[in-house]
């Protein structure tokens, strides 16, 4: 499901902050009553919040918000729509419009499955009998 | 210009479309200049101070850009080791062009420019992307370009093609969003054949085609192997994973060490580490997950390969056009007498599974070049012959070496005549010459020493092709540092550079195998006391040879095997009886 990317700042309240080392089962019994979850990235290149995220939309059929926060650079955009989040808090320093631009490359899409589009290309080539 | 030799502009154009290798389509091509296009906007705020170096250097290296001692390096990706005459050609204008007229073929059967001025990336990109080639995954933090057997869908021995599972594993892991940021590299190596050719032990991932007792088609599935500072050889985590399950279980895989991989030290970040740490504990991790795909979220088909998907995939990778099985012809060795093309039938020629073909490695170990290194022209030699010989199909050989895989047995002898005269015809492959060796120290900024030198003193030391045929199969595996990319630890014998206090030394080893049947299972080596100085090295190796043709049982008896007999005792003896400078210190 494609999903609007919202731009916030440290000032948008969200419901829960998860560690990147916490266990996501450990919430799924709270994730129907809860609207919003942040994911840390405590570096950039520290990906454990991008298996939270799509463990969360896919897994556990979380509709809220999945914010990603902390060390989040422009560039890290496409992977993270496309493991579930919808909602950015870049770093200081980074620019909304160089965030926008890098979700503007491979608008025909991916290889592989991602929680926004579940089936890989190769079943979707399979389907359209291309 | 004789017709088989196309220009790089028209071989672009599209007449590859004959070639049993995945093609690309409008889709490939397009994930292609699309990752170029990404890269020169990233490259433009970097040089535009935008882009912090460490951040960019993040992303050139998931690109294939890594910065070296001269300049940045660019390893490109050659998939599963298959290459299109086109696209070494290509290789060949890039080397003129934008480098100092030379590549060096990998272990990873990637290939590496050294020179090339960081400004022209993105235009060496858009270069490589005109015929379908990159150096996307190639470096970082991420799934690696992934490697198979060089005679895959061409050796007698196999039990099925792995190259479209490779190719599949290549689209699916291809920019994969979760698996961006990982802990650390990621490989995966898959052999098809019962030889296994692609030294799956010691990956991250290897993946061995078996069938079950119904005849079914799986997987024998290791996790965990690496060489590096703790060189580890991968437990079997499943006897049989159906085909169809694939990139389900190496989802789960990835999955648990995203989560579970050290990010606290680099040198304990490989996924080996947290297999052996976690033991039994990893493998059901593993499975749970794998079972959580499948039954929890939401969609049992999606993660998994269909027939149709295979069979579409398996369609690229056929038989050439014309080529089919012919009237077996042995070789006449009576056409030539010279010693060395019976020396050649020998060692470079192979099985095929076709009636009346062959086979054939171009050996890239020669005297007064590096090991896998070519220059521009011999890339354009190699590029014709394969189209004079080998239906326009090159394959690129762990061992670093190149492969014609469609070669008439009728016509060896005017392939051997050729290939002799752009310098691809010694006939030592598998032997003391056919070293792996990686660049060391002399281009590459991690390597702690150099490693060429050494491989070209050994080579001179055994310049003698009788000598070297006496000697027989054996493994010289050099590296220039811990990384491992000569990997050292899987070579009967092998040598790593060392630093000590600024000074290049060398850890010599013996009895690693890279787990073919002729060199037993998997495992790395015994290092032989205290390194030794750059100038014992050969000695050393000399002293070992001596030392297995003083013990051998017979003219049949391997190196290896001759190790294991009788241990490494006297083997260690006898390099102790070379040391000269470190002799105090032994």
């Amino acid at each position: 499901m494609k999903r609007v990317l919202r731009f916030v700042d440290d000032t948008t309240p969200v419901e829960l902050v998860l560690a990147n080392d916490a266990d996501v089962q450990s919430i799924a019994a709270d994730l129907v009553h809860m609207a919003s979850v942040a994911l840390v990235f405590p570096k950039w290149t520290d990906g454990r919040a991008y298996s939270q995220a799509r463990l969360l939309r896919v897994r556990h059929r979380f509709a809220g918000e999945i914010r990603a926060t902390g060390d989040v650079i422009a560039d890290m955009m496409p992977m993270l729509v496309r493991c579930g989040f919808d909602a950015v808090q870049l770093r200081a320093d980074q620019s909304q419009a160089v965030a926008e631009r890098a979700l503007s490359f491979f608008a025909q899409g991916h290889y592989q499955g991602d929680a926004t589009e579940r089936l890989p290309r190769l079943r979707r080539r399979a389907e359209l009998g291309a | 210009m004789p017709a088989w030799r196309l220009s790089p502009a028209q071989s672009a154009a599209g007449d590859d479309r004959d070639l049993p290798m995945y093609r690309y389509d409008d889709f490939d091509r397009s994930f292609v200049q699309q990752r170029a296009a990404q890269f020169r906007d990233q490259l433009e705020r970097h040089l535009a101070g935008q882009l912090s170096g460490d951040e960019f250097g993040h992303m050139r290296r998931q690109n294939g850009w890594y910065v070296q001692r001269h300049a940045p390096m660019a390893r490109i990706a050659i998939p599963y080791g298959t290459l299109a005459s086109s696209q070494l050609r290509v290789l060949a204008r890039i080397a003129r062009e934008h480098d100092r007229g030379y590549g060096h073929f990998t272990t990873r059967t990637n290939l590496q420019f050294n020179w090339i001025p960081l400004e022209r990336a993105a235009d060496v990109m858009d270069a490589l992307a005109e015929v379908g080639m990159h150096g996307i995954q190639t470096c970082g933090n991420c799934i690696r370009n992934i490697t198979a057997d060089a005679f895959a869908g061409i050796a007698p021995d196999e039990i099925a093609d792995p190259r479209p599972f490779c190719e599949i594993m290549r689209q699916w892991s291809s920019l994969h969003p979760e698996f961006s940021a990982l802990p650390r590299k990621f490989k995966i190596a898959v052999n098809g054949a019962s030889e296994d050719r692609a030294a799956t032990a010691w990956y991250d991932v290897g993946l061995q085609l078996v069938r079950n007792q119904a005849g079914e088609l799986g997987f024998q599935v290791r996790v965990g192997g690496g060489m590096g500072r703790t060189p580890m050889i991968g437990p079997v985590l499943r006897d049989f994973l159906p085909w169809q399950q694939l990139l389900v279980y190496l989802e789960a895989v990835l999955r648990v060490y995203n989560e579970y991989g050290r990010r606290d030290n680099i040198w304990k970040a490989r996924i080996k580490i947290i297999v052996k740490a976690f033991g039994p504990e990893f493998t059901r991790k593993v499975e749970d997950e794998f079972a959580a795909i499948l039954c929890d979220d939401g969609d049992a088909v999606a993660p998994l390969i269909s027939e149709a998907e295979l069979a579409r995939i398996s369609s690229h990778f056929g038989t050439p056009p014309g080529v089919r099985d012919e009237a077996e012809c042995a070789p006449d060795v009576r056409i030539d007498t010279a010693p060395a093309y019976r020396r050649w039938l020998e060692r470079n020629v192979h099985a095929h599974r076709l009636a009346g073909h062959r086979a054939v490695t171009l050996s890239l170990k020669r005297a007064g070049q590096a090991p896998g290194d070519v220059t521009d022209a011999q890339m354009e030699a190699a590029a014709d012959l394969a189209d004079r010989f080998s239906a326009g199909e090159l394959r690129v050989t762990h061992q670093q070496n190149l492969v014609l895989p469609w070669v008439r047995a009728a016509e060896l002898h005017a392939l051997w005549l050729q290939a002799r005269s752009a310098g691809f015809a010694t006939p030592n492959i598998g032997l003391l010459t056919d070293m792996i060796c990686c660049p060391g120290g002399d281009v590459c900024a991690l390597a702690n020493a150099r490693s060429i030198p050494i491989s070209a003193q050994i080579a001179e030391r055994f310049d003698d092709l009788d000598e070297l045929h006496d000697i027989g199969d054996i493994h010289v595996n050099i590296s220039g540092c811990i990384n491992s990319c000569g990997h050292h630890h899987s070579g009967h014998i092998g040598v790593l550079g060392v630093d000590k206090d600024g000074e290049e030394w060398y850890q010599v080893s013996l009895g690693g195998a890279d787990g073919s049947t002729a060199s037993g299972p998997a495992s790395a080596g015994r290092i032989l006391g205290p390194s030794f100085a750059a100038d014992e090295v050969p000695d050393v190796v000399e002293a070992l040879i001596d030392a297995y043709r003083a013990q051998r049982s017979g003219p049949d008896e391997r190196f290896i095997a001759t190790v294991r007999r009788v241990g490494a005792d006297p083997f260690k003896a006898a390099a102790d009886r070379a040391r000269r400078t470190t002799a105090l210190a032994a």
